[in-house]
């Protein structure tokens, strides 16, 4: 499916759509939208990429193996879960600062979580996806 | 004494680090951490024979009343000073025993675990934390006896010893929390206080089959004894500390600590007597029958152990004293024995007590050791062992039926004497074969140990004063109460019970000189195998096995349709049974809202496209199909305002095409297998299935609302969590540990994909 038109295409969309994720999951908390929906927006731009312009490409474009994200995003959520404990709060309580910051609004732990999700949905999604395709180009 | 019961795990944790430096000369250190709790233990020894009451507390998990509550009574001070005392001298005896295995930090390590385990079991109040001790004993008796892992007969025996003390583990929880529902409290303390409440209650008989089965497993008591011989596989300093002085003397530990709780009920008392009775005579006469030294000594622990729970079953206050005392004499000649017998083993290779003669005159202190230890064994006057014997045909005699029990003890001590001769003196005596001459003696640590407990064996014989007030006194508190009356002397003057020991003496003697171990005797018990109870539950095991391999393969056959069959086959029949027993649903289509243009519209193309992805002959049109049936469920979801979840969905469905069309390139091209014949049972099954999920859709409409939760998550969204979008809120804050949990789920599933794919077998791997 390497046509010219979905290779420029995606060269404009991948940019542009991982904008829209980025901005999905930051409006989750007031709006429909979150860091699981985002994830899977951000991992679909991945994709779209890899069918115009092979995966190869997208894997030099990657840099490092989307499964790096898995451990970080993981870690990110369970951290923001932890940090309440060193106020002496429960594990998992809602912290936040009490301004909200320009263009992104409030921040607190509960984005953190979410920000942790959404880089766990894109590592496992591509890390399916693309030792899937990988593995079916192989043996062809 | 939190951190006394812990240690052992923290240098085992830490032994993890330095690695090298420990496995060789280092490795002796080591003894410090016994060594200093046993001095921990006796500083702690005045207080408690004064009967103070030493309780420590420390919070687990209060709310649950599970704590790890430390009682130092008399009964635990036994058990603690023998598992440091003699744990002091294994430590020492194996960094020699084991000099320059590669793995000898890890045994020592085993070893710091399972004393902590020990202790921690012994000094339990609280009966939760009291089973986790119980269980980490197992547990680390099944890595010790497994030590030598490349020898196929050591892991089995292994195995077969933590399915029984394992499997009995359960038995005694089951018991345990009974007891604890029962009593309102999982504190032993507290049950003692309570203890008439817990004999009159119903479930009284359920919860002393369930300790007694939990116990006769751990105390290798007839029939689940076969462990034990078993177990001899170990390492010799294992053997003589797990298998002889200690852990199989848990179970006998744990009842006697339930003792003023349980017993004092017929139920209770003729348990104990009968099984540890027959156990004792049993084991005994095995014990005749075997050649190799271990394998004796093993059918001589069983033996004893069979004594102890005899003697608790008997339940006077003599026999209390008996317990006390034989505990103790046994611990210091089995050990011993062991130990000798490591010894021999380590320098000749042989262990066929046949075989082995005349090594006093290349191993003199160890055979001193063996000589001693015999003798107290035997119960020879002025040796440790002849008190004990002694207390015990006092306390038969003194219980009802003194003649039955008084002949069982008397038979089981004469074969016992036979057994320690056997394992302590035969291999001293007599002419030196020349196979031997080069014999010579190992280093000091591994010949001070035998002879310090063989020795100390003698002196309490000569001097039990120095035991009675202090350590037998208080464990006969413990069990009964009091402990009026109770004196260890060494000479109870002229009566019967000097006429039963010389009985005693005079036949084992004589017996010894008489008759010598064969291996015609064991290949003649060997016959019998077919009978022993070692093969019955075994066979009782294989069958469950060949029983779950058969279950397995019928549901799980590894083709996603079947499972998918069995599933919806399932669901199907057991509602249609429900609907058919319970008459119509009630389904009342005039509360039905009025279908809107677009949700007609929708439906149609939902039920066009199904039509297709059935009836298309082309993998590439199913799959198009079927998310266009995805797509217009987003659009239903749009229309009753479920935004995120059409967000969703729509997204999953797009992957889910993308991750189809990847696979599908690896398919082979469509073809029709199935028959018509399969095309209409799963017809059928489809749409019963479906008729069945759409009545209960509709009926479900019927039930009123309950729309409390939802209206609090509306109400306190914005409140307590500053979020304004319902749904997200549910998901990072309110259900947020769900959601770390479903993460971690995803994780899984991707290194799933990931190394079943990457996953390349060497041919040649691959069985």
């Amino acid at each position: 499916m390497k046509t010219i038109i979905l290779k420029t295409a995606s060269r404009y969309l991948l940019p542009l759509l991982l904008l829209f994720s980025v901005f999905i999951l930051l409006r989750g908390h007031y709006l429909p939208g979150g860091g699981f929906v985002g994830g899977l927006v951000a991992a679909i731009s991945f994709v779209l990429h890899a069918f115009a312009n092979g995966l190869s490409n997208t894997r030099l474009l990657l840099k490092y193996h989307p499964r790096i994200l898995i451990p970080i995003g993981l870690g990110l959520s369970l951290l923001s879960g932890f940090v309440p404990m060193l106020f002496g709060e429960p594990f998992m309580k809602g912290l936040w600062f009490p301004e909200p910051l320009p263009v992104i609004g409030m921040v607190g732990s509960a984005l953190f979580f979410d920000i942790g999700v959404y880089f766990v949905v894109i590592g496992v999604t591509l890390t399916i996806l693309f030792t899937i395709s990988e593995t079916t180009q192989l043996e062809e | 004494m939190l951190l006394a019961v812990l240690s052992g795990f923290l240098v085992a944790a830490s032994l993890l680090f330095p690695g090298r430096p420990l496995k060789g000369k280092g490795s002796v250190l080591l003894t410090l951490l016994p060594a200093g709790l046993f001095i921990y233990f006796c500083s702690l020894l005045p207080q408690a024979a004064a009967g103070e009451r030493l309780f420590f507390h420390y919070p687990w998990v209060p709310a649950m009343g599970v704590n790890f509550d430390f009682w130092l009574d008399g009964l635990s001070m036994v058990f603690c000073l023998l598992i440091t005392g003699i744990g002091t001298l294994i430590f020492f005896y194996a960094s020699s025993y084991l000099k320059g295995h590669p793995y000898l930090d890890r045994f020592l390590g085993y070893l710091s675990m399972f004393m902590s385990a020990m202790l921690g079991l012994v000094l339990s109040d609280n009966v939760i934390s009291l089973f986790v001790f119980w269980e980490l004993t197992s547990i680390t008796s099944f890595f010790l006896i497994g030590f030598n892992n490349d020898s196929e007969a050591s892991r089995k025996s292994s195995m077969l010893a933590l399915a029984i003390t394992g499997g009995g583990g359960f038995f005694l929880m089951a018991g345990l929390v009974l007891m604890g529902t029962v009593a309102g409290s999982y504190s032993v303390q507290e049950m003692i206080a309570g203890n008439a409440l817990m004999k009159n209650h119903a479930l009284y008989g359920v919860i002393c089959f369930l300790v007694c089965a939990g116990a006769f497993t751990k105390s290798a008591q007839f029939p689940f004894h076969f462990w034990l011989p078993g177990a001899m596989k170990a390492p010799t300093p294992v053997s003589a500390y797990l298998h002889s002085a200690t852990m199989v003397k848990a179970g006998v530990y744990l009842l006697a600590r339930l003792t003023p709780v349980l017993g004092n009920h017929p139920y209770w008392s003729l348990t104990l007597m009968i099984t540890g009775g027959f156990t004792m005579v049993y084991a005994a006469v095995h014990s005749l029958f075997r050649t190799d030294l271990k394998s004796i000594l093993a059918y001589s622990t069983i033996s004893a152990l069979g004594m102890l729970v005899f003697l608790i079953g008997v339940g006077t206050g003599e026999a209390f004293t008996a317990m006390a005392v034989f505990v103790l004499v046994h611990a210091l000649y089995k050990a011993s024995l062991f130990l000798v017998t490591g010894v021999i083993d380590h320098e000749t290779g042989i262990r066929d007590v046949t075989r082995l003669s005349g090594l006093q005159k290349v191993l003199l202190p160890v055979a001193v050791a063996g000589v001693l230890a015999a003798l107290s064994g035997g119960g020879i006057p002025l040796t440790f062992g002849f008190i004990g014997k002694d207390l015990i045909y006092e306390a038969t005699m003194r219980a009802g039926n003194a003649g039955l029990l008084t002949a069982a003890a008397l038979l089981t001590n004469i074969l016992l004497l036979y057994a320690g001769f056997v394992a302590g003196i035969k291999p001293f005596t007599g002419r030196l074969s020349e196979a031997f001459q080069d014999v010579h003696l190992p280093p000091l640590s591994m010949w001070l140990p035998p002879l310090l407990l063989a020795v100390a064996g003698v002196v309490l014989g000569l001097f039990p004063g120095v035991l009675d007030v202090p350590v037998v006194g208080p464990v006969v508190t413990a069990m009964q109460g009091t402990a009026e009356g109770i004196h260890l002397h060494i000479w109870h003057g002229f009566n019967f019970t000097l006429l039963l020991s010389a009985v005693t003496l005079v036949a084992g003697v004589g017996f010894y000189l008489l008759r010598k171990p064969t291996h015609k005797a064991e290949l003649t018990i060997g016959r019998l195998g077919f009978i022993s109870p070692q093969r019955l539950i075994t066979g009782a095991a294989r069958g469950v096995i060949r029983f779950s391999d058969w279950f397995t393969i019928l549901f799980q056959n590894g083709y996603l349709r079947v499972y998918l069959q069995y599933i919806v086959l399932f669901l199907t029949v057991l509602l249609g049974i429900r609907y058919l027993g319970e008459g119509r649903p009630e389904i009342s289509v005039s509360q039905f809202s009025e279908i809107t243009v677009y949700e007609g519209v929708v439906s149609g193309v939902i039920l066009l496209a199904i039509l297709v992805t059935i009836l298309t002959s082309s993998r590439l049109t199913a799959i198009a199909s079927l998310s266009v049936v995805g797509y217009c469920i987003c659009l239903l979801f749009v229309f009753y305002s479920a935004p995120d979840l059409a967000m969703t969905q729509f997204t999953i469905d797009t992957l889910t095409v993308v991750l189809f069309v990847l696979v599908l390139f690896k398919l082979p091209a469509f073809t029709k297998i199935s028959t018509t014949a399969v095309k209409v049972r799963d017809m059928v099954m489809a749409v019963a299935f479906g008729t069945l999920i759409t009545i209960i859709a509709l009926e479900v409409l019927e039930e009123p609302v309950n729309k409390e939760i939802s209206r609090y998550y509306a109400e306190n969204a914005y409140v307590l969590a500053k979020g304004k979008n319902v749904v997200n809120v549910i998901l990072v804050d309110f259900r947020g540990l769900d959601t770390m949990v479903e993460i971690t789920v995803l994780t899984i599933a991707a290194i799933g994909v990931f190394s079943l794919l990457k996953l390349k077998i060497n041919p040649a791997e691959k069985e």
